[in-house]
C-alpha cells in the first residue's frame, strides 16, 4: 500500500506503525460524568467496518507524524489521507 | 454410513459406487431450537457436540458460502497446549484431548499427528520465559520439556545455530503438539453433526437479526426468515461485520494472515518449528511442502489478502532461521481474516440480548481450539452456564479490569 503524506507525498506503508480506529483522537475527559465507562468503551471497543474505515497511522520511519488515513477495508484503496493534528483540531481537541 | 475397514473394502471391490454424500442439502425450516451462524469448525464442532453429546435436537447451521470456505481451509494446522494463562492452558489442554479422541469420535480420518513443536529460544531470557511456560503447561499434565542446543542438533541438524544475531540456545519441546488435517475437521465434524439430524444449510448468509424487546427471535437470511429460541453466531474474522447488524461494537478487529507453501520436498521437518526471535514458524505437510507463515498484515481488513512487506518480513525470519529454505521454491499463499481481540484471548459467552450468544476473537490461533471451543460453546448452549474450563472467556472482561494477555501487550490487536 502507498500512504499519500499530505506533507511528504507517496510513501510505502511499510514506513508506518498503525494504531488503528481514528476515533481514538476523542479521548474521553478523565473527570466527566460516567468516565469509567467511557474510559472502557473508547480503549476496547471498535466499529471494525467492512468498507470505508478512519485511521491512525504513525510516520516513524520518516517525520514521524501522525496521519489520519481513510481506507476501505475491502480493497486497500485509500481514499484521503490527513494530518491528524488537523482533524484533531477540527474536532476542538488540542488547541 | 458408518465408514470402516470393511467398507473400503466392498466399495473397492464394487467399483466405488455405492459411496453416500457425506451429508444431506436440506431446505430451510420455519424455525429451530438453536440456530449457529458460521459453517467453519467452530460452529460445526457446536452442531456435532451439541447433537451428540448433549442431546440436543433441532438444530441448523447457517453458511454464507459452503462449509470450511473460512479460516477452518486456510490456516497452518498447528495444533499445541503450550499456553501460559490460567484463563486459557486448562482450555487448550481440553481440546487437545479432544482431538487426541476426535477421529475414533466422529468416524473420521482427520489425520491427527502429534509430531511435536519445538519453540526455540535464543537467549537466556526467553529461555528463562519458556521454562515458566513449560512449568505452566505441567499444572494442566499438558507435557512439555526444555532441549539443549545438542539434542535440537540431532533433530534438525540443518537449523542456523551459529547465527550471529540469533543463535539457538535449546527449545521448549511439547511432543503432543503437531498438526491436522484442517478440510477434514470441518467435513468429519459435518458428517457427524448430519447423522444426528442437524441441518447444514449453505449459501445462506446471515442479513439481520429478528431482535425485540432485547430477545433475539431468529435471523434473517438470503433463503429466508428462519426464527429460533436461540442464535449461536460464530463467524471468526466477521464477528465485527455480523455483530454489527445486532448493534453491537466489540473488543475485536479484523485483520489478514498469510501463510505459504513451498513445493513438495522429502521428509525433512520432524514436527512444527517457531524460531524465537522473529515471527516464522513452518511445519511440513504429508503431502511433502513446507507449510509456514508469521505475523499479520498489521492493519484492519476484510480483504482476505495482505501485503508484500509482511511476506519479506516471513521469508527474512525463514532465512535466519533454516538457510536451506531459501532453495526452495515458493507453490502458493494466501491470506484468512482474524478476528484479533483487545488480549489475543477469545470469547466463548452470552451478550446482553436474550437468546444471543457470541463465539469469536480467536486470533490466528483458532484452529487448535476447533473441538473445545465447539465442545465448551454446546455446554453453554445447551446448560446456560459455561464450562469450568471456559469461565474466564467473557465479553465483559475487559469492564472488568480482567483481560487474559498471554503476551502483555495491552488493546492493540495488531501486536498479539
Ligand atoms: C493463514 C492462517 C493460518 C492460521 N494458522 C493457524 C494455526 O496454525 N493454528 C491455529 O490454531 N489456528 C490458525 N489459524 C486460525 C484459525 O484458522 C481460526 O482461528 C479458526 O479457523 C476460526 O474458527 P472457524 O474455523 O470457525 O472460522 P471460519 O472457518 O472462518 O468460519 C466462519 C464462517 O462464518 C461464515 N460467515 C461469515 N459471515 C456470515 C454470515 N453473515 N452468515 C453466515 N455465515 C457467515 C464464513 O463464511 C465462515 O465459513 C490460522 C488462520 C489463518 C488465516
Amino acid at each position: 500500500m502507498i500512504i499519500k503524506h499530505p506533507l511528504l507525498g507517496p510513501r510505502d506503508a511499510a514506513e508506518f506503525v498503525y494504531l488503528g480506529d481514528a476515533n481514538m483522537i476523542k479521548r474521553p475527559e478523565g473527570f466527566g460524568e460516567n468516565v469509567e465507562e467511557a474510559m472502557y468503551e473508547h480503549v476496547y471497543l471498535r466499529e471494525n467496518p467492512a468498507g470505508e474505515h478512519h485511521e491512525l497511522w504513525y510516520h516513524e520511519q520518516g517525520d514521524r507524524s501522525w496521519l489520519v488515513v481513510t481506507r476501505n477495508t475491502l480493497t486497500h484503496e485509500i481514499s484521503s489521507v490527513e494530518l491528524a493534528r488537523d482533524v484533531a483540531r477540527r474536532k476542538g481537541r488540542s488547541k | 454410513m458408518r465408514y470402516n475397514a470393511l467398507s473400503i473394502l466392498k466399495q473397492g471391490l464394487t467399483g466405488n459406487k455405492g459411496w453416500a454424500p457425506a451429508w444431506r442439502e436440506p431446505d430451510p425450516k420455519p424455525e429451530y431450537d438453536i440456530i449457529i451462524v458460521g459453517g467453519g469448525g467452530h460452529g460445526l464442532a457446536t452442531a456435532y457436540y451439541l447433537s451428540n453429546k448433549f442431546g440436543m435436537k433441532n438444530i441448523a447451521v447457517v453458511e454464507k458460502g459452503w462449509i470450511g470456505s473460512g479460516n477452518v481451509g486456510r490456516n497452518t494446522t498447528l495444533i499445541r497446549s503450550n499456553y501460559l494463562l490460567e484463563g486459557n492452558q486448562p482450555f487448550y489442554e481440553l481440546s487437545m484431548q479432544l482431538w487426541e479422541g476426535l477421529e475414533q469420535d466422529f468416524n473420521y480420518n482427520a489425520m491427527v499427528s502429534q509430531r511435536g513443536i519445538l519453540n526455540l529460544y535464543h537467549s537466556d531470557s526467553q529461555r528463562d520465559a519458556f521454562a515458566r511456560r513449560g512449568n505452566a503447561m505441567h499444572l494442566t499434565g499438558s507435557g512439555g520439556v526444555m532441549l539443549s542446543e545438542a539434542e535440537i542438533r540431532e533433530k534438525c541438524p540443518y537449523l542456523d545455530f551459529d547465527n550471529a544475531r540469533f543463535p539457538i540456545k535449546g527449545a521448549l519441546w511439547q511432543q503432543r503438539g503437531g498438526t491436522v488435517r484442517h478440510d477434514a475437521v470441518a467435513w468429519g465434524f459435518a458428517r457427524g453433526a448430519d447423522m444426528k439430524g442437524v441441518d447444514i444449510l449453505q449459501n445462506c448468509e446471515v442479513t439481520g437479526f429478528q431482535i425485540d424487546n432485547g430477545v433475539c427471535k431468529g435471523v434473517e437470511t438470503s433463503r429466508g426468515t428462519i426464527r429460533a429460541k436461540k442464535v449461536a453466531v460464530c463467524v471468526a474474522g466477521s464477528s465485527g461485520r455480523v455483530m454489527s447488524m445486532a448493534g453491537m461494537r466489540l473488543p475485536i478487529e479484523s485483520h489478514v494472515l498469510q501463510a505459504f507453501v513451498s513445493e513438495g520436498l522429502k521428509p525433512t521437518l520432524p514436527g512444527v518449528i517457531t524460531f524465537g526471535a522473529g515471527h516464522f514458524y513452518v511445519s511440513q505437510s504429508d503431502k511433502g511442502g513446507l507449510v509456514f507463515g508469521g505475523d499479520i498484515d498489521g492493519y484492519n481488513t476484510y480483504a482476505q489478502r495482505g501485503n508484500l512487506p509482511v511476506v519479506e518480513d516471513v521469508c527474512e525470519g525463514g532465512m535466519a532461521l533454516m538457510p536451506m529454505i531459501g532453495r526452495a521454491r515458493l507453490l502458493r499463499m494466501w491470506g484468512g481474516l482474524m478476528d484479533m481481540s483487545m488480549d489475543g484471548s477469545p470469547f466463548i459467552d452470552r451478550t446482553h440480548i436474550g437468546g444471543l450468544y457470541f463465539n469469536g476473537g480467536w486470533c490466528y490461533g483458532g484452529f487448535k481450539a476447533t473441538p473445545a471451543s465447539g465442545f465448551c460453546y454446546a455446554h453453554l448452549l445447551a446448560k446456560d452456564a459455561p464450562h469450568p474450563v471456559a469461565t474466564q472467556l467473557r465479553l465483559d472482561r475487559f469492564r472488568r479490569g480482567a483481560p487474559i494477555d498471554e503476551k502483555g501487550a495491552g488493546p492493540q490487536p495488531n501486536l498479539h
